[in-house]
């Protein structure tokens, strides 16, 4: 996944770096990695992915070593390492949405968006895959967008046909 | 209507807000912890409650308390557990979203108990909404002097901070947690040396539940002995269920320990009966891991006897007739459910989000997974049903973690009751891809055992 490529290099701005401040200052001053998993939703959030250059930022900011910085950005599932939609759609994929249709949402955002899971759409706007469980069974099926994680409950097949048209219409 | 200790103000317009929450007797539990009582006093209390961990083992809160290591001049911490990743399970999500402060308040009051003075919340990444609702709730609480140095005049100091997790069921469990906002992937850690002697930055550390430490609040303000009074045997006060699947009305609950099944499942007040006029097959009484049991165990004991929600109850008959609380996480399935195609569900999810340290876990729920995966597809054969039951067999006990016994349980309880729609699927691989096995004799009444006739 961590292929060797040529990435473009980042420098992150004054005010990422403020926020970055922040959070480094809610831990021991020896224990600034804490603010490891906090640093990179804010990467993302900013970037809409965790690059490999921003990932080489991190670490120097921290003063870790990059590979403590990839071997959490690979292990944590949110963390997106090749770039995604600009609106990256999330469908609980787990036994209790299961029971209430969330396949069936799964198959129809494959029809509806035209591309398969993982893949974004051409005009750059849209990709979806299947999550483990989001903590919302009660509500089911689910799915969240990144990066704000806004939530989208009891979804119908015309209900995420809206939320489609209303995310096309929001540019 | 049960009472309600921690809901009690759910529908109050603004009950998010720390104006509306102080409205509504909110922060008496720390004016009085911090003002009357002394730490030990606390403890004392929480012991004196009977409250048990929320989070899925049920271990006692006080006694967890108890063990802190308390060594000079080294900081202790407590550390909020709402990682809540249990499929099945949403009443942390629930109770961050409409009552942040009542985890805030908790929070004060137990991370006096403890002696901490910079306290985390860790919350699962996925819920961004409820992290930014718990910020703005902190920065509500720190301006009014509920927070920060010299809370009430009374000299103690407390920093709260709410961490992001990163998207992996691993972090739940407390040691996996510690390691991930030590910012490190989550593997569990080899105990001993347990938390409370070694835990954030090998300081002593208690891990707890959201639910909780948000049940500590009425500890404090009606004591532990009141606490105690509601619920039924050693399952005191109340507890917090999370419903879903083919409910009438899914959602969550909060129950008084020791109430039937049947009610909160047939009830109004509850869950209100199986969506769609269909009828029960099966349930997962505690969130996924604990074992699936068929319509009629779910309602009645082994004897015949009503079962009820509490630890015991759920419990009793062991894993051969009972299951367990866990979490609280309670999933319905209807009459047209496959109990082949879910148990494959759940193993895919815990091969996903098995942490990779320990093989019996690593290797094996990437088995199951991939046998399930035959069975429900109508490739099966009679062998890899007793394969299931070997791997699973192999891998309960032989982890570092309670992952492997999680991920064994749901197909071992799986094949236990439900085997005969196992082998259905094997005996009728093109039928099974368009049909359903049905419901069986899973709901037949368990009659009352007779009682022998004194002579």
């Amino acid at each position: 996944m961590l292929k060797v490529e040529e990435q473009t290099p980042v420098v992150f701005s004054s005010e990422l770096l403020a926020k970055f401040d922040d959070i480094k200052s809610r831990y021991p001053a020896d224990k600034s990695k804490s603010a490891l998993l906090p640093l990179l939703h804010l990467v993302q959030a900013e970037y809409l992915w965790v690059s490999t250059p921003a990932m080489d930022k991190v670490a120097e900011y921290l003063n870790i070593q990059p590979i403590e910085v990839y071997e959490v950005a690979t292990f944590y599932t949110m963390y997106f390492l090749k770039p995604q939609g600009k609106y990256a759609l999330e469908v609980c994929r787990t036994g209790p949405c299961c029971l209430v249709g969330a396949e069936k949402i799964l198959s129809h955002l494959e029809n509806k968006l035209g591309v398969k899971e993982g893949e974004v759409t051409a005009d750059g706007l849209f990709s979806f895959r299947g999550v483990e469980c989001l903590a919302a069974c009660g509500y089911g099926p689910v799915l969240q967008i990144s990066p704000e994680y806004t939530f989208y409950e009891n979804l119908t097949t015309e209900s995420v046909d809206k939320l489609i048209e209303d995310l096309k219409n929001k540019i | 209507m049960s009472r309600k200790l921690l809901l009690e103000h759910i529908n109050v317009p603004g009950i998010n807000t720390l104006e509306v929450y102080r409205q509504k007797g909110g922060y008496r539990a720390v004016e009085k912890a911090l003002k009357t009582l002394t730490p030990e006093e606390i403890v004392e209390e929480v012991k004196k409650s009977g409250l048990r961990g929320r989070g899925g083992a049920g271990f006692p809160t006080g006694m967890k308390w108890s063990f802190l290591a308390k060594p000079e001049g080294v900081a202790r911490y407590l550390v909020c557990n709402a990682d809540e990743s249990e499929p099945g399970t949403f009443k942390d999500r629930y109770l961050m979203t409409y009552i942040p402060h009542a985890l805030i308040e908790g929070m004060i009051v137990s991370s006096f108990a403890l002696g901490a003075k910079v306290s985390y919340i860790y919350v699962r990444g996925e819920m961004m909404p409820q992290i930014r609702i718990l910020e703005k709730a902190i920065a509500e609480a720190k301006a009014a002097g509920w927070l920060g140095k010299n809370i009430l005049g009374t000299g103690y100091d407390l920093e709260l901070y709410v961490q992001p997790g990163g998207g992996a069921y691993i972090c739940g469990e407390e040691t996996a947690l510690l390691e991930s906002l030590e910012g490190k992937r989550g593997n569990p850690r080899i105990k001993p040396p347990f938390p409370a002697i070694a835990g954030l930055y090998g300081c002593p550390t208690v891990v707890n539940n959201v639910e909780s430490i948000a049940a500590v609040v009425p500890i404090i303000n009606d004591g532990g002995d009141e606490y105690a009074k509601i619920g039924i045997g050693r399952s005191t006060g109340t507890k917090l269920i999370s419903a879903s699947g083919n409910l009438v009305k899914p959602g969550v609950y909060e129950i008084e320990l020791g109430l039937p099944v049947e009610e909160f499942i047939y009830s109004d007040e509850y869950c209100g009966g199986i969506a769609n006029g269909k009828r029960l097959k099966a349930t997962v009484a505690g969130g996924s891991s604990v074992p699936v049991l068929p319509a009629n165990l779910t309602l009645k004991l082994a004897n015949g006897e009503p079962r009820l929600m509490s630890y015991e109850s759920l419990s009793e008959g062991g894993f051969a007739t009972g299951t367990m609380l866990g979490s609280g996480g309670f999933i319905a399935f209807d009459e047209d459910q496959c109990i082949v195609r879910n148990t494959w569900n759940f193993s895919r999810f815990y091969h996903h989000e098995s942490c990779g340290q320990c093989s019996p876990c690593r290797e094996g729920t990437g088995w199951m997974e991939k046998v399930l995966h035959k069975i429900e597809h109508g490739h099966g054969t009679m062998e890899d049903v007793d394969l299931l039951w070997d791997i699973q067999r192999k891998i309960e006990g032989n982890t570092i973690c309670p992952l492997g016994d999680a991920a064994a349980w749901p197909v071992a309880s799986a094949i236990r009751h439900f085997r005969d729609e196992f082998e259905w699927h094997i005996k009728e691989p093109i039928k099974s891809q368009s049909q359903n096995y049905g419901i069986a004799n899973y709901a037949t009444p368990i009659e009352k055992a007779p009682v022998a006739e004194e002579k």
